[in-house]
């Protein structure tokens, strides 16, 4: 089924005709924006039983359908596993990739995709049985490790083994279900993925308090949107639909105080909701592209809370993903 | 020369457009030209496509580093030492390993069930008829998972390991046998098992040729016996047992050393074995009753007995009405295994058009390289039966 998807997405590679340019006039033209989204991952992108989608990612698909459409529901969400993700975009089948995809040279290059920016920096750990008694990644020489396929996970795991000159013993699955419940069965010693994932995954498994993760971060995973190679104008619209919810934060817009934003005199705020300059114009939307943003999904912090931090039930700190101006890395350059 | 009149015996001559041999030899030319075009249209679009999109291209990655690792090995491969095309021939030789495995079960699975079904013990019959209408009407895929979480949940976990005699272990990480270890004496077994493998079959054509003279059977059983099990094994006591095991050591996290089943792979086979041989079972099933009654009473009235008649008179004549469709599930098998995919085993669709496609995102080179393989697996396959067909065939003469 997976072989057939991807013979599918590769004749349109081989049949259509110049998709890289014109998104922008396509998705207006279909009045739908194509997001490829996760679909299993909690706190990213996971559907609940209503068909509702959440998560990070998901609102900033959200995000991107309100900038460029005035409406953050006309959103088609693609469920796609990490190895069929990168040929539907190219081929595309979907207009944006928000699927806490690692920002990678090679993957920047030689996919021909360009990654829009961070919207999580994340690092790679691992998760084990409390019965084993580890307290660390380098004791589990010789461990079976349960891993997603296609991913940079997959390639940071051999690479750990290998400069820490230890055996691995790893059992590949086509998604991230399929690794954590073969986990779960006890197939494996570990599983690893990204830090905030082994979070999320943790709560679906039969008794999540049996489970640690192991403190290790073996290396940095920055998640990010992902589009097309070679359409700029609609590679700046996304970039800056995730600059506006960091710009937001820093400047104290949240959706709940939009309407007092509007009549701000501070001239960065004025910029920003479009009272002052024409800066939506100059990225082909509307003077207020920005205050649509805000007001569909609510600025960074906001969906970060919601979706995995404190509102959530995943619980993860900020640590990183704090803006530059409170201790983190999260920066974004000003509108103006 | 060109005052030579044509010759009179030949019919007169037609313009050549009207010639038929003329014509139809153009309508394929121009045909061959039609599709040539296509398909240079295609792929120089697709080549077009990709250069627009900058996608990389080219078989250039086939060189490069694989970095990531893989499970089961038949070759040596590591991940930080081998390329993509070595993963290439690991994923391959473990579709190979799995097709040819099934291939063999499913066919003594089938034959047994397909002549089980016709059986005139009621319980035998019925229960081959509810084993295929059951399992062939279930999807593959699904009898897959149902296999691999069978294997997974019923077994125990790895501390409670259940040994085997002799050292071996069953867990839910697989299967871990002793390796066997020859030390030096065993050639002589070996010469001596072959000599013996040798013997039986110059015994059972001797055999053969003085029943067809005399009527007298000869104990071909016994013999064979005697030559291939008896005398090696006598050999192999005064050699002075040149045999040794590396058994299986219980590591802190898993089993070391021995031979390693994979989970996986038990799941895939049972899986393609037990869903191919319904089919092969139904196949045989309308072989053996595509040979008229008749066959079957002539020999009852020259009185040979229900096994002999089944094995020399109605399997050979219904061989050549089940050759043909069991080539077509032969290849039904092979390509199903690439639905390991869903288990975690890693053939060449999970290794090659899986982590290979996506690492390197050179998705037509790495599917048209596919799908090239399966098309030779699978012509290589058809091949072999047609040529066991044309044995089988009804020589007429």
């Amino acid at each position: 089924m997976k072989r057939f998807a991807t013979v599918l997405a590769l004749s349109l590679v081989v049949a259509a005709q110049g998709t890289s340019a014109q998104t922008l006039k396509a998705v207006k033209d279909r009045g739908m924006l194509n997001c490829g989204a996760n679909g299993t991952l909690a706190g990213f992108g996971l559907p609940d039983a209503q068909g509702k989608w959440t998560g990070l990612d998901v609102d900033f698909c959200k995000a991107v359908a309100a900038a460029v459409l005035n409406d953050p529901e006309k959103v088609k969400y693609v469920p796609l596993s990490a190895k069929d993700r990168f040929t539907a975009l190219q081929s595309g089948e979907v207009d944006v990739l928000a699927r806490n995809t690692t920002w990678t040279s090679s993957r920047d290059t030689s996919l021909g995709l360009n990654f829009i920016g961070v919207n999580y920096y994340d690092g790679q750990g691992f998760m084990v049985r409390k019965t084993l008694k580890v307290n660390s990644a380098l004791e589990l020489n010789g461990a079976a490790v349960c891993v997603q396929q296609g991913t940079t996970t997959e390639l940071n795991l051999a690479d750990y083994f290998g400069a820490n000159k230890m055996q691995l013993k790893s059992v590949t699955f086509a998604t991230a279900n399929e690794a954590v419940k073969a986990y779960d069965a006890g197939r494996c010693d570990a599983y690893t993925t990204d830090a905030s994932a082994l979070y999320a995954e943790r709560l679906r498994l039969a008794n999540p308090n049996d489970h640690i993760i192991l403190p290790e971060i073996i290396s940095k995973e920055p998640l990010g949107p992902v589009v097309r190679h070679g359409d700029d104008q609609w590679f700046d619209i996304v970039k800056w639909t995730l600059f506006a919810m960091l710009d937001a934060e820093e400047l104290n817009i949240s959706s709940k105080n939009l309407d007092e934003a509007l009549k701000s005199p501070n001239p960065e705020i004025k910029r920003f909701v479009g009272t002052e300059g024409n800066y939506g114009e100059q990225l082909g939307l509307g003077k207020d592209w920005a205050v649509r943003i805000i007001k569909a999904v609510g600025n960074y912090g906001e969906s970060f809370e919601r979706n995995v931090g404190q509102g959530s039930p995943l619980k993860i700190e900020r640590g990183l993903n704090k803006l530059w101006t409170k201790g983190g890395i999260q920066y974004a350059p000003p509108i103006r | 020369m060109s005052g030579k009149l044509p010759s009179p015996s030949r019919p007169a001559q037609v313009v050549f457009y009207n010639d038929p041999k003329v014509r139809s030899v153009v309508y394929q030319l121009v045909l061959c030209a039609v599709v040539a075009f296509l398909v240079y249209g295609a792929v120089r679009n697709a080549a077009d496509n990709l250069a627009r999109a900058h996608i990389a291209s080219g078989f250039g990655f086939w060189n490069d580093t694989a970095g990531f690792d893989i499970s089961q090995t038949l070759i040596d491969y590591s991940a930080r030492a081998s390329t993509y095309g070595r993963a290439f021939w690991v994923g391959l030789l473990n579709t190979l390993l799995v097709s040819a495995l099934g291939i063999l079960f499913a066919t003594i699975l089938g034959f047994v069930i397909g002549i089980s079904r016709l059986s005139r013990n009621w319980l035998l019959s019925k229960v081959a008829g509810g084993y295929v209408e059951t399992i062939r009407n279930l999807p593959l895929l699904l009898q897959l998972l149902f296999w691999y979480n069978a294997v997974l949940k019923a077994l125990p976990d790895i501390r409670e390991s259940i040994v085997i005699l002799g050292g071996a272990f069953l867990n839910n990480r697989g299967l871990f046998l002793p390796l066997p270890i020859f030390k030096s004496g065993f050639g002589a077994v070996e010469i001596v098992l072959l000599a013996g493998i040798a013997g039986t079959i110059a015994f059972h054509i001797w055999a053969r040729k003085r029943q067809a003279r005399t009527g007298q059977q000869a104990p071909v059983l016994w013999a064979a016996l005697v030559l291939v099990v008896g005398l090696p094994l006598s050999a192999f006591g005064l050699a002075g047992i040149p045999l040794g095991f590396e058994f299986p050591q219980a590591g802190r996290f898993n089993i070391t050393g021995g031979i390693e089943v994979l989970p996986e792979f038990v799941a895939l086979l049972f899986g393609l074995s037990i869903y191919t041989a319904a089919f092969i079972a139904e196949v045989v099933r309308a072989g053996i009753l595509a040979v008229s009654g008749g066959q079957t009473e002539a020999a009852y009235s020259l009185g040979l007995r229900p096994g002999p008649t089944l094995r020399l008179i109605v399997i050979p004549q219904a061989m050549r009405v089940i050759i043909p469709p069991l080539t077509s599930q032969y290849l039904n098998l092979t390509k199903n295994s690439s639905l390991a995919v869903a288990i975690g085993y890693p053939d060449l669709v999970q290794v090659f058009t899986g982590t290979v496609l996506n690492q390197t995102g050179q998705a037509v080179e790495v599917v048209a390289i596919t799908m090239l393989v399966y098309l030779v697996i699978s012509l290589a396959t058809s091949l072999l039966m047609n040529i066991y067909n044309s044995r089988m065939a009804l020589r007429e003469r």
